[in-house]
């Protein structure tokens, strides 16, 4: 994924400019605001429940080495196997490696962000292996040949005249109808007889339990206990940050991610696995696998600040609250994860020098942290991510490809701003020219960056003091 | 592989570990304590609300409760587990007139196709969680997994003594982290989906309808 140039203002302009999309998003993420906000009526106890999901979350990532180890060892002892992976590239060879064992040609998936980050579907594929969605609204883009552009409900930029169209034109035999009870129905047909036939079954992880060796599932389809439980062999794939200590911290974190994410006290299902089927069981997989991927993680992990990155929980509140995503939607981001989470998860994993330009897709509004479940200080490390763009200096638990954005224009203006603002009398002839100018330059010239920004918005006049001049006249000492 | 593992770690064992935080933790909620009757009634309002229907019933006569059921529906069968807590009392008091009993004794991949083809399912369960409405289900040899989640209807019988105030207060009272089964479940109500529209619809791909029989000995 990072061979692809991604192209930020095109993106923007363009997620701008579609009005269906933004019609869709609005509704969409007004619906899921209120929910949450109806769920968390009482604020006091919303706050206790946040600073648990925050300390549970530290207290995991605190002791990351060693509940990884423990998670494994005591996976390992209930029968399911444990595997580790660098880079989405190698957990893509150990999914290949065990659906070749099992001789198998299809796949059947439930939700799974990591899944996506290692796009495992697009790999699949191209060893001649079907990978069918089976979430419905990941089915939905997946017959679109599209990505998710939410990480909770990955099809929200679409709306029911688009999903009716494509049935229609994409499942063989399929009536078109707009009515969603009748798509849903259409869905669950095809996918029921996909769920019959499916060899290997793959999914993600919300919670990975250390102590007891439990993964943990959220879900309200029952398609991901369909593709936990039919096939004879079973693949979790999960970011290594997900694993919790105790089981005692689950009930918390389910209640917050629920709550967060839709606005719903609990999903239809929680599904909590501790090993494949046991002899004398009739049904669940024979053969359970966990890939923990690392893809960068342990190298945000070290970094103290950074690290607080590491505790998401992948609710989507804070896309849900973003007025950037709002307005844009996911696919605008360019990479799998958009939104503020996205925002400061990405440019980390993929490097400031592909991905630093989301760190800057930001009003600094701060809504993000008000709803983030685990207080996860998102604005923080966005300004960090932002500094880092510009500082060269290897120091290291520098972000990968930090320092992109300097350039020798920047620096001289810069330098020549701090040489102004500390020599008084440059200041104040700079300050003069600018006054003197003022009558006949107004407003700020429309050229370079300042056409762009001034393209959408009414450009202040210069006033006719300094703030300099003005401090004097007001009689505060000049320091 | 084996490479992954050692160096993942060795990155992460390369940082110093850091002061146990003194962020406190507070407690998960105020437990509000419930009767026998408030508990009832709250896991009835919030699974109704969740589009299950909820019967409250008393233990001698939950089978007749089943069979009013089973006659309001057009059901081709009932998949249920002889060897499991239901299956003796089904089988003592099966009427001809009513939809077959199937039982679920082999492997699946030796009855794939029956269990897909089943319009109906029956389990008991190990208790439920009353503060969010939700069914406890431990599956196993007798009553597999895949009975409460392939038939259409998911029936669900639940002994009303067996339900907890909270899913925290269920795992440690059984201290659940001792042992843990081959597969737990949280089931709230029939399967649903919003990913259209964030409109609300049941049953895709689960049991589109979830009834629960509730078996209290305090009834009336
Ligand atoms: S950053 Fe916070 S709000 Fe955003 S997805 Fe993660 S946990 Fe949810």
């Amino acid at each position: 994924m990072t061979e692809t140039v991604v192209d930020f203002p095109k993106n923007f302009a363009e997620a701008l400019n579609n009005s269906q999309l933004r019609r869709n998003l609005r509704a969409a993420m007004d619906t899921m605001g209120h929910r949450r906000r109806t769920l968390f009526a009482d604020l006091d106890a919303l706050e206790q429940l946040r600073a648990r999901g925050d300390a549970i979350r530290w207290r995991a990532l605190r002791q990351l080495p060693d509940l990884l180890e423990q998670l494994e060892k005591k996976c390992t002892e209930n029968g399911i196997q444990v595997h580790w992976a660098e880079t989405p590239a190698e957990a893509n060879q150990i999914c290949l490696g065990i659906i070749q064992r099992h001789h198998a040609s299809r796949v059947i998936k439930g939700k799974s962000m990591v899944s996506e980050e290692m796009h495992l579907n697009h790999f699949l594929d191209e060893q001649g292996i079907e990978a069918l969605e089976t979430d419905l609204g990941e089915y939905i883009i997946q017959l679109d040949h599209e990505t998710p552009s939410h990480i909770i409900v990955p099809a929200i930029h679409k709306n029911r005249d688009q999903i009716a169209r494509l049935f229609h034109e994409k499942i063989p035999n399929a009536p078109y109808t707009e009515v969603v009870e009748e798509l849903n129905a259409i869905a669950r047909k095809v996918l029921r007889e996909k769920f019959f036939a499916g060899e290997v079954g793959v999914s993600g992880v919300n919670f990975a339990v250390a102590e007891t060796g439990t993964l943990c599932l959220v879900e309200n389809e029952g398609n991901g206990r369909m593709c936990t439980t039919a096939p004879p062999v079973h693949i979790a794939v999960m970011g290594l940050e997900k694993v919790v200590e105790r089981l005692e911290d689950v009930p918390p974190l389910l209640r917050l991610l629920t709550g967060s994410a839709t606005g719903q006290l609990i999903t239809t299902y929680f599904n909590m696995i501790t090993s494949p089927r046991k002899p004398g069981e009739k049904d669940g997989p024979k053969e359970v696998h966990l890939v923990l991927l690392d893809n960068g993680r342990s190298k945000i992990w070290a970094d103290p600040e950074l690290r607080q990155t590491l505790k998401c929980i992948r609710c989507g509140a804070c896309m849900n609250h973003c007025p950037v995503y709002t307005r844009l939607g996911g696919h605008a981001y360019g990479y799998v994860y958009p939104g503020p989470i996205g925002s400061i998860l990405t440019p980390q994993l993929e490097g400031l020098d592909h991905a630093g330009a989301m760190a800057t897709a930001s009003t600094f509004c701060g809504a993000c942290e008000e709803v983030c479940p685990v207080k996860i200080p998102i604005t923080t490390i966005l300004r960090r991510l932002r500094t880092e763009s510009y500082d060269k200096a290897d120091s290291p638990n520098a972000v990968k490809g930090h320092g992109y954005k300097v350039n020798r224009m920047e620096s001289l203006t810069w330098k020549g701003w701090a040489l102004s603002n500390a020599t008084p009398w440059l200041n104040a002839l700079n300050a003069k020219v600018l006054g003197l100018a003022g009558p006949h330059l107004s407003k700020l010239p429309q050229v370079g960056v300042l056409k762009h920004w001034g393209q959408s918005r009414a450009l202040p006049p210069f006033a006719r003091k300094s703030l300099h001049v003005l401090a004097k006249e007001k009689g505060i000492a000049d320091e | 592989m084996s490479n992954a593992r050692a160096n993942i770690l060795a990155r992460l064992r390369a940082v110093a570990p850091q002061e146990p935080a003194a962020t406190p933790e507070p407690d998960f909620y105020p437990a509000t304590k419930l009767g026998h009757a408030e508990r009832i009634a709250q896991l009835k309002r919030l699974m109704e609300h969740m589009h299950a229907e909820v019967i409250v019933t008393d233990p001698q006569h939950w089978i007749a409760t089943l069979k009013d059921v089973l006659r309001a529906r057009q059901v081709n069968g009932l998949l249920y587990g002889p060897a499991g807590p239901l299956g003796a009392a089904l089988e003592a008091n099966w009427d001809s007139e009513l939809p077959p009993l199937v039982g679920y004794t082999e492997e699946v991949e030796q009855c794939k196709e029956r269990l897909f083809a089943l319009d109906a399912g029956i389990t008991s369960t190990r208790g439920a969680v009353a503060d969010v409405g939700a069914l406890m289900l431990w599956p196993d040899a007798n009553e597999p997994r895949l009975l409460s989640l392939v038939p259409a209807v998911h029936i669900a019988v639940l002994e009303a003594t067996h339900i907890h105030d909270s899913l925290a207060d269920a795992i440690a009272r059984e201290r659940w982290a001792e042992g843990m089964p081959t597969n737990a479940l949280l089931i709230s109500g029939p399967s649903k989906t919003a990913d259209i529209e964030l409109v609300l619809t049941f049953g895709v791909h689960g049991p589109k309808e979830l009834i629960v029989l509730v078996l209290d000995d305090e009834r009336g």
